[in-house]
């Protein structure tokens, strides 16, 4: 098994910042990340549901909560998280089934990504917190 | 083409394919959502309430939350074997992230049977 090893010299770039990070790549590392976070943020996540459904009162709490500019947009923050890692994870499971593998159309699909889950977070944005 | 060997039978297919079951279950649940907030006339506690408290969206809320944590499993845990390389700390991290699971679809279920 050992004898599969890399033979041929390749060119190695690991000096990080002078590497240009094309779309589809930064949507991927994006698509780590918001998984990430949202991840951890599930306690206080979940805790917003609950108040939010509990009773009139609770709501009331999870209103005035959200009522602060801050938490606002960190929640914006959130949801544009949630859309981006929704909308990506679609394109990969297409991308799964080899549907638009090629160059042109993952540049292309990932454009859509950062297209369609901007708008959707304005969307709720504006439905579930102004 | 590398004339490739691959060892074992199925290493991780099971976990590949649940991550994308889980991942599809969650994207037909957020478009249900979506429509369904698109659909919401004025907002308020009664509004938001009615969403979920009907026995259907009940169910898929339900579905969705243990599609989330079981997502989530596999993918934090693909994570910390990524970036972890500390044989005792990733294990102690991946028991942390499965008891923290664990606890969210038991308060998941409280929430949604009180409605
Ligand atoms: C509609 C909802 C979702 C869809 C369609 C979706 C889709 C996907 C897909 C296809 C992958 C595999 C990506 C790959 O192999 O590179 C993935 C990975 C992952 N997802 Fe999701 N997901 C959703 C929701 C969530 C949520 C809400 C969270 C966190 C709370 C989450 C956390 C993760 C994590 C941590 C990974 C691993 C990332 C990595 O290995 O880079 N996902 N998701």
């Amino acid at each position: 098994m050992a004898d599969i090893a890399i033979k041929k010299k390749r060119p190695k770039n690991l000096d990080l910042p002078t590497i240009r990070l094309p779309l589809p790549g930064i949507l991927s590392i994006l698509h780590r990340i918001s998984g990430a976070v949202l991840f951890l943020l599930l306690p206080v996540l979940l805790w917003l549901f609950q108040q939010s459904l509990a009773s009139p009162e609770t709501y009331a709490v999870a209103k005035a909560l959200t009522g602060n500019i801050l938490v606002k947009l960190i929640l914006l923050g959130l949801i544009w998280l949630y859309m981006h890692h929704f909308c990506a994870g679609i394109r990969y499971l297409l991308l799964d089934l080899h549907k638009g593998i090629d160059l042109e159309s993952a540049r292309l699909s990932s454009k859509i990504v950062f297209g369609v889950s901007i708008a959707l977070t304005v969307i709720v944005g504006a439905k579930v917190l102004w | 083409m590398v004339n490739r060997v691959v060892v074992g039978a199925g290493y991780g297919l099971k976990d590949w394919i649940a991550q994308r079951a889980t991942a599809v279950v969650m994207a037909v649940y957020t478009l249900i959502l979506l429509a369904t907030l698109g659909a919401l006339g004025p907002s308020g506690f009664e509004a938001w309430r009615s969403i979920f408290s009907n026995g259907f969206m009940q169910f898929m809320t339900f579905l969705f939350f243990i599609s989330l944590f079981w997502h989530v499993w596999i993918g934090v845990r693909d994570i910390l074997m990524d970036y972890i390389w500390n044989d005792g700390l990733r294990l102690v991290l991946m028991i942390a992230v499965v008891a923290a699971l664990v606890g969210y679809a038991g308060w998941a279920a409280k929430i949604l049977w009180r409605l």
